[in-house]
Formats: C-alpha cells, sequence, structure tokens
C-alpha cells in the first residue's frame, strides 16, 4: 500500500510542475460546453434538454484528450521499465497510476460541472444527479481508458487510435449517464441508471489493472 | 551465495536471430562484461534477465528462482539506456521513488549516495535543468544505497567523465567483494579486476 501512495504522491508533483498536461483538457471541457449555445439556441427550454448529454460528451472527450499522457511520459523516460521490473504488483501500481489521473482529470470535471450545469439550464436537482453520476462514472472512464492507454504506449501520434479502441467502451456509460439526469429532469426514478454505473466502476476496478499492466508489458518488449 | 544461470537462451528480433543457445553462469563476486557490436543483443540479453522482455527459447534462474518470479525481481537491479528520471521532479524525489520500487531507503542515505556520485548541492535540482552526465550520476546513485544481489548495468559509463567512470568502477568492485554480482555491456575498456567477459 506504500508503494501506492508513493506513486500517487509522485504521480500527483509531476502533474502539478506540469500543468499544461492538466489545464488542457480542463479547458477543452468548458469550452467545448460553452460553445454549445452559441451554435444551438441560448433558449433556456433546448439548453436544458440537451445539457446533460452535452457536460457528458464533454467531459468523455476531456478525458480522453488526457489519457495520452498517463503512461506516455513514464514509457519515453525509462521509469515503466523500472515499474515493470519492480517486485511490486504491477497492477497496484497501474490502479495508483490511475487513481492520479482521476484526481488530476476527474475531480475538476465533477467540481465544474455545476457551473456548467446552470449555465445550461440545468435545475438543482438534476445537477446533484449530474455530479452523481460524475462523480460515479469519471473514475471508470479513467479505469477503461488506461486500458487503450497502455496499449497505444509504443505508438507514435496514436490519439486517433486511442478514441477507435476506446469511446466504443465509453458508449455504455454515456447513455446511463445522461439518461440518469434527463429523467432527473422529469422527477423520474434513476436508481436503475445508477447501480448500472456503479456496476460498471466495480468490474473497471477488478479487471482494468490487470488487463492494463498486460498491455503495457506486451507494449514494452 | 548467489548464483545466476542462464541455459540455452535463444532471442530473435523481427527475421534476426541475435543469440542462441546462450549459457553461462555467474556466480557471487563475478563480474561479467558483454562485449559485441552493435545490434549483437546485449541489450536485449540485460532486458531478458532484467524480466522486461522474453526470450524464444531458454531458462534463466536466480538460486533456483525462475526469472520473472517475485524471488527473482526483488534482486535485480536494472539500468537500462533511458534516464529513468522526470525532468519535473529533483535529483533526490527521482531517486526517493525510483529506489522506493525496491526497497524503502531513508532521505538522508539517498543524499549521502549523491554527494559519493559528485551530485552534492544539486539534490533538489530539478533533473530537466541536469546535463546527460549528471543524469546518469543521479540514477548510478541508486547502486550505493541498492541492497539487491544482481546488478545488470547497460552502457553504465556512457556520458560520465573519467572520474565518474572510476566511481562507477569502484562501486561495482565493492558490491562484487560483498558477494553480489555484476553485468554489465560497455563498448569501453573497463578497469575493473577479474572481470569475466562474454563476447555476443
Amino acid at each position: 500500500m506504500n508503494i501506492y501512495l508513493q506513486t500517487l504522491k509522485r504521480d500527483l508533483r509531476v502533474a502539478i510542475r506540469n500543468p499544461s498536461s492538466v489545464l488542457n483538457p480542463l479547458l477543452f471541457f468548458i469550452i467545448s460546453v460553452s460553445l454549445f449555445p452559441l451554435a444551438i439556441s441560448p433558449e433556456a427550454s433546448t439548453l436544458s434538454q440537451i445539457a446533460a448529454g452535452i457536460i457528458w460528451v464533454a467531459s468523455m472527450l476531456a478525458v480522453l484528450l488526457s489519457l495520452n499522457a498517463l503512461f506516455h511520459h513514464d514509457f519515453e523516460n525509462g521509469v515503466l521499465e523500472q515499474m515493470v521490473i519492480s517486485h511490486h504488483s504491477l497492477p497496484l501500481l497501474i490502479l495508483s497510476k490511475i487513481t492520479a489521473h482521476w484526481i488530476l482529470t476527474g475531480i475538476p470535471i465533477i467540481l465544474l460541472s455545476p457551473l456548467l450545469g446552470l449555465f445550461l439550464f440545468l435545475d438543482g436537482e438534476s445537477v446533484k444527479v449530474l455530479m452523481l453520476t460524475l462523480l460515479l462514472a469519471t473514475p471508470s472512464l479513467s479505469l477503461i481508458g488506461a486500458i487503450g492507454a497502455s496499449l497505444i504506449v509504443g505508438i507514435k501520434n496514436s490519439g486517433m487510435l486511442l478514441s477507435l479502441l476506446i469511446l466504443p467502451l465509453y458508449i455504455p456509460i454515456l447513455i446511463f449517464a445522461s439518461s440518469a439526469v434527463s429523467q432527473a429532469q422529469f422527477g423520474l426514478d434513476i436508481t436503475g441508471q445508477l447501480y448500472f454505473l456503479a456496476a460498471i466502476l466495480v468490474a473497471s476496478i477488478m479487471t482494468t489493472p490487470f488487463v492494463s499492466s498486460i498491455a503495457l508489458k506486451i507494449s514494452l518488449e | 551465495m548467489p548464483s545466476l544461470n542462464v541455459n540455452n537462451l535463444s532471442c530473435q528480433r523481427g527475421y534476426n536471430q541475435l543469440f542462441s543457445e546462450l549459457s553461462f553462469e555467474v556466480n557471487s563476486g563475478d563480474v561479467l562484461r558483454i562485449t559485441g557490436t552493435n545490434g549483437s543483443g546485449k541489450t536485449s540479453l540485460l532486458k531478458i534477465l532484467a524480466g522486461l522482455n522474453a526470450a524464444e527459447e531458454g531458462k534463466i534462474t536466480l538460486d533456483n528462482h525462475p526469472v520473472k518470479s517475485d524471488e527473482y525481481q526483488s534482486e535485480v537491479f536494472y539500468l537500462g539506456h533511458l534516464s529513468a528520471l522526470s525532468a519535473e521532479l529533483s535529483s533526490i524525489e527521482n531517486l526517493e521513488f525510483l529506489t522506493g520500487l525496491n526497497q524503502s531507503i531513508d532521505q538522508q542515505r539517498l543524499i549521502e549516495a549523491l554527494n559519493k556520485v559528485g551530485l552534492e548541492g544539486y539534490e533538489n535540482e530539478h533533473c530537466g535543468k541536469l546535463s546527460a552526465g549528471q543524469k546518469r550520476r543521479v540514477i548510478l546513485a541508486g547502486l550505493f544505497v541498492s541492497n539487491v544481489k544482481i546488478w545488470l548495468l547497460d552502457e553504465p559509463f556512457t556520458a560520465l567523465d573519467p572520474q565518474g567512470v572510476k566511481i562507477v568502477e569502484e562501486c561495482i568492485s565493492k558490491h562484487c567483494a560483498q558477494g553480489g554480482l555484476c553485468l554489465f555491456t560497455t563498448h569501453q575498456d573497463s578497469a575493473l579486476p577479474d572481470q569475466k567477459v562474454l563476447a555476443l
């Protein structure tokens, strides 16, 4: 567990000292959401209907944008090699890196979402549900994305490949999360969607660090 | 007394057979210098011995523990071509993390190790600002605090000045005198005494 915290601390320290890698996806998230009212309509009724979808698609793309850097720097400077040959559990080290990624990308998105939700005329109750879905599902985005990031770590200019690999796996999350917010707007029950998102999160925590560690070992060969 | 056994090791990269049926034994106190032309498989051999790459055939054991087992991996220090340093972190922070992957070491010992490789005063300097030779010294400082048995060093003298080479050679000699074993690749002459040579 000590090595988990050490790796987490190191990754957060590296990111704080290189803030552009953290800020770029967040700026993308804010800018893309704020462009929709200009392109579609500034009317409250129109925007509130599509707000959940807009915020969820933008957060997914923002996470995707940040995933390239998850293993890339450590691959290029050789730290990843040292992690792989370490006698510590590689899935645990990967889980630690994913946690750092979520803290740096997922949490800021969750914190920004109420502001952007209100900007798109979401009511207070729907904003709460939006935050809850993001809290349940952004860790899954980081976890599932880590599989793709580890598969493409040795390939240059692989952003498009990462999108092709990962976006299909994000679709169930997008469907359940945006449907939960939409249903909450009409006062309908959203328990089912939240259970599905929680189930995806549990399954992701249980499997993705292991899959990702196998993919990393293959990429390093 | 540790003993590294390599039996009938074969390695192929693409259509190129780098080496085949390679067998040797390295015992406690031995220094094995691996030589060969560019592309002869020196780095590949070290990576296989470190558990990073898989061999096509063959068996590697350390005291009967196979490569990639926890017992084997916990006894390996591998220094590759890459610096293994993050530019955003200081020398001491990088070293603390890298050594922490194998063992827990207090910061005072790490500072002493950095001093031994001639980096006194550079403990808090970000590695992105260091020269190639200084970066090499940071990672080599890990040797001074390492308590693992096998050192696998790929071109350890690259980018080092003669004084740096001497420090590393003394460190290797001391490690082997204490019962460790060291395998290293180099294109340079080495003043290490009693070294065995494996030509690929």
